[in-house]
């Protein structure tokens, strides 16, 4: 019991963002963009399951979630039309059940062995469903995909989820209960040894566990909850086409897990995050967010191979001692000229693009034809570059410094490790 | 009492034959060594054993049950545990996790998906304990990757004796290891195989004929012998073959 209490204070910190945020930020972006990421932390927390923890690494995770997704417009459709009869706050069960069920089916071969093998069937799988969906018209309705109508149904507590904000609420709860329980599935048998799986299977076998059964259960579970994110996007956007369940989508799932952290349990919760805000933001700004998505993924995988949830946790061992103040101003010395050198790449990357040929920025015009622009540019970003590089060394002492472990500290090395493993 | 039985074993790999007919019982509650010069086919006789290979013809029993076909996990779960010559354990899981882990299958809880290991107080003490045993109690929380070599080691022992097998099977387990550090392994080992039967495979001569009470060596795939320490020392044919090589080149 006093574990129990010990662990809820982030769950009911959680709570408390989930349903206060809206108090916040009320316009009708910010709850389209909450909606969209309620969807995206239950689909990168799903595909955790796989890869993070069960170190399956799957490039077709999208034919579950679009599969519950299919399933939940035609069940919308359904009360629509009064073939069923129910509140449609359970459309994600029917998601999840979906997903389960294809899950199983896939599974039962696919997670005979992990590594090459269970990729190159993912892919194939994943290809032959987003093929199929075009073919098979009638129920996934072509290109034009299928589209429901969340307004029919018995209202609950007299809520008919006519508006946004009352879809918010609704996957707020599903989010939260989604998010628990796959945090609970960690702390199982099968959850524990899908990570004893993930690390050395041969053992696995010799200390009496099928590691294909266990891959097939963390398979089949990530089915599910993937399943419950297609549901909760079929009740978000009242349609799903064959876009949600071809590669892109599986592809997007596997970049938000692995730029969020996929050692960390709330690594994907904070790629979904980061994700979904450069979807829904950056795109208004610029055509090329998908070009820069690439770039923070690759400099993700070169610089922060534990995501940016290991990044942050990398400051445990300096906060513990009390030393992460001392990491402030290193951080801003490097901070500037990086930034700098950001943006001037970030300009030049705008300016070679732009269709017009010039750039109006507040305070700047800049042309494209324009030589001494150009050299400008090279130069100063050459500089900042520079700068950059001379900055980081005081950046590592200072990191040596703050990490450096004094005597009572070498408990909170032991408790990071604690927390990595999970 | 017979535990294991092998009848006319034998292992192709390809053309090559690498175990050749072997016969092997080995008693309950005995402590066998398995030597022999390298490249014999001891780990491979270990790996048929535990069901890592398929045997290519002959027989394998335990506890009166034909094994050879099973894979690891069932013969696991019938009471035969080993460990390995290469540290095989979980690396990212911690030293805590990592003995939980090898006790979850001997204590029912299988592949449940509904009971949280928090909670599960006595399968908990049970693995602190096990850590206690091999003294790595204070290191429970670090990952077992981080871990020196012979602690990770020790975690090795501690993997494969866990579920309270009763045939316990030790292939090579202080290789690698300084005189002192080994010393201290093979303490460890009679502690924590006492009551058990302990099927190994070790190089050093010294903790073979300390350790056991009865030895096979192994030569070319084929069993040359099978006697007590005493009458393996006067046989002139492991002398020929094997101990006299050793002496040789010592």
């Amino acid at each position: 019991m006093r574990a129990l209490l010990k662990k809820s204070p982030p769950w009911i910190g959680y709570l408390l963002v989930l349903m206060i945020l809206p108090q916040f930020f009320d316009s009708i972006l910010a709850i389209s963009i909450f909606n969209q990421m309620a969807i995206a932390i239950v689909f990168a927390l799903s595909y955790n399951m796989l890869l993070g923890q069960g170190g399956m690494l799957s490039f077709g995770h999208a034919v579950y979630f679009g599969l519950g997704g299919f399933l939940a417009v035609h069940a919308l459709i359904m009360i629509e039309f009064e073939t069923l009869y129910f509140s449609i706050v359970y459309i994600p069960l029917v998601g999840g059940f979906f997903g389960l069920l294809a899950a199983l089916f896939i599974g039962s071969f696919s997670t005979r062995k992990a590594g090459t093998v269970f990729a190159m069937i993912s892919l194939g799988v994943g290809e032959l469903i987003a093929a199929s969906s075009l073919i098979f018209v009638s129920f996934f309705g072509g290109e034009a995909g299928v589209s429901g109508d969340r307004t029919y149904g018995p209202p609950l507590f007299g809520i008919e989820f006519f508006q946004d904000i009352e879809i918010y609420y609704l996957a707020a709860a599903w989010v939260f209960i989604a998010t628990l329980f796959m945090y609970l599935f960690t702390q199982t048998p099968a959850g524990r040894m899908a990570n004893a799986v993930r690390d050395n299977p041969e053992r696995a076998e010799f200390i009496g566990y099928s590691a294909r059964w266990v891959r097939f259960i963390s398979f089949s579970a990530a089915g599910f909850f993937a399943g419950v994110a297609g549901g909760l996007f079929a009740l978000n956007y009242e349609f799903i086409t064959e876009e949600n369940l071809n590669a892109v989508t599986s592809g997007r799932v596997l970049l938000m897990a692995y730029i969020g952290g996929l050692g960390y349990f709330i690594g994907p919760i904070v790629g979904a995050i980061v994700l979904t805000l450069m979807n829904s933001l950056l795109s208004n700004y610029t055509e090329l967010w998908m070009l820069y998505l690439g770039i923070l993924f690759v400099l993700t995988v070169m610089f922060l191979p534990r995501g940016f949830a290991g990044f942050i946790m990398m400051h445990q061992t300096a906060w513990v001692q009390g030393k992460l103040k001392n990491l402030a101003l290193p951080y801003l010395i490097t901070g500037i000229p990086a930034t700098v050198f950001s943006i001037l790449s970030v300009t030049m990357i705008e300016l070679s693009h732009v269709e017009e040929g010039v750039i109006h920025w507040p305070g700047v015009t800049l042309t494209q034809d324009s030589t001494v622009t150009w050299i400008f540019l090279l130069l100063a970003t050459a500089a900042a570059f520079y700068a950059t590089r001379r900055t980081l060394p005081q950046l590592r002492a200072a990191w040596d410094e703050a990490n450096h472990l004094n005597e009572p500290a070498q408990e909170s090395a032991q408790e990071s490790g604690e927390a990595r493993q999970s | 009492m017979t535990i294991l039985a092998l009848q006319n074993v034998c292992k192709n790999f390809g053309e090559t034959k690498i175990i050749r007919n072997v016969d092997l019982d080995i008693v309950e509650g005995e402590k066998h060594a398995i030597i022999g010069p390298n490249g014999a086919g001891k780990s491979t006789l270990f790996h048929l054993i535990s069901g890592r290979y398929p045997v290519s013809s002959g027989a394998i029993r335990f506890k009166d049950q034909e094994i050879h076909n099973k894979p690891p996990y069932e013969i696991n779960r019938l009471g035969l545990a080993r460990s390995f010559q290469v540290t095989n354990i979980f690396p990212r899981l911690n030293v805590f996790e990592n003995m939980r882990c090898a006790l979850l299958w001997s204590r029912g809880y299988g592949y449940s998906f509904w009971q949280l290991l928090g909670r599960q107080t006595d399968l908990n003490d049970e693995a602190m304990q096990m850590l206690e045993q091999i003294g790595l109690s204070d290191r429970a929380r670090i990952p077992a990757g981080e871990l020196a070599y012979a602690q990770q080691r020790a975690l090795e022992l501690g993997i494969a004796v866990a579920s309270g097998a009763e045939l316990i099977m030790l292939d090579e387990p202080v290789a690698g290891m300084s005189h002192s550090e080994a010393e201290n392994a093979v303490e460890l080992i009679r502690r924590i195989t006492e009551g058990k039967t302990l099927v190994m495979v070790e190089h050093d001569m010294n903790i073979v004929f300390d350790v056991a009470d009865r030895i096979t060596v192994l030569v070319y795939g084929e069993v040359i012998a099978t006697d007590t320490p005493e009458n393996i020392r006067g046989n002139p044919k492991v002398q020929e073959a094997y101990l006299g090589e050793v002496a040789e080149s010592a």
